[in-house]
């Protein structure tokens, strides 16, 4: 990574509803203030409230990391938790692990992981029980 | 499509945001799977759906949505209101179900994500 311009832990608790996306917006609101592209933002919001809702759900807490450079948005996940059994699964469009009561909060689609991808530009993930860490880049050169 | 013929067509009311009605959507998205919504978003969306909590707001937020409908009469949260007060977002409801909804609108010629310039 070049330069680093900005960088700050979001840390996210398990289960917690009422401040979900609170993080994300956070991270939407320094991208703003960084003179981000508005587009490059809308991709980089995408997927960290993705991945906030998903730590919510899944985890059981963790971190995420916001680096901004001048070259890219890296947003990486760090989680406490089962990790992922099988990526490969979890990573298809609309298979999901979610309760009804998450689906009925209008998330547990399916779509979580796949749209993280979908909107970075380099998505790596590495899963293990105790835990799971994703990296995610958005090119902004 | 300005949000005031929005609300015209849907003979919706506001229930935030009426400072807004001269703002464009330029797509429609009808949706209660905010991951869906999440998925492919075009800019200047208006999003019309039947999920009623904060999250449908906050979706919104990320996605820079212009104007949210609830459908079927259906009445937010309080606190998703705040939200949507605080973000400066237009909240209308109407008492079309979702499919009447999206019909109108693409009627009167606001299109979908894939016909969206």
């Amino acid at each position: 990574m070049s330069e680093l311009l900005y960088r700050e832990v979001y840390p996210v608790e398990k289960d917690d509803f009422v401040r979900a996306g609170e993080a994300s917006a956070k991270i939407k609101r320094v991208l703003k203030q960084l003179g981000v592209d508005s587009d490059k933002i809308r991709h980089a919001s995408v997927v960290a409230y993705e991945c906030e809702i998903n730590l919510i759900i899944h985890s059981l807490g963790g971190t995420m990391c916001l680096e901004v450079s001048p070259a890219e948005i890296v947003i990486t996940s760090n989680d406490r938790g089962p990790g992922i059994k099988d990526i490969s699964l979890a990573m298809k469009e609309g298979w999901s692990t979610a309760s009804d009561s998450i689906r009925e909060m209008g998330f547990g689609a399916g779509m979580g992981l796949p749209n993280m991808k979908r909107h970075s530009d380099s998505f790596t993930i590495e899963s293990a029980p105790g835990g799971t860490t994703i990296v995610m880049r958005i090119n902004i050169a | 499509m300005k949000i005031k013929e929005i609300k015209a067509i849907l003979n919706a009311s506001f229930l935030c945001g009426e400072d807004k009605q001269e703002a464009d959507c330029m797509a429609g998205c009808g949706c209660d799977l905010m991951s869906d919504v999440l998925a492919f978003p075009k800019e200047r969306m208006c999003l019309l759906t039947g999920l009623t909590n904060a999250h449908v707001i906050r979706t919104s937020e990320m996605l820079d949505v212009v104007c949210v409908v609830f459908v079927r009469g259906k009445q937010p949260p309080q606190d998703a209101l705040e939200l949507a007060r605080e973000l400066g977002l237009a909240v209308l409801s109407t008492d079309c179900t979702l499919y009447e909804a999206c019909g109108k609108l693409y009627a009167h010629g606001l299109p979908g994500k894939n016909e969206a310039v």
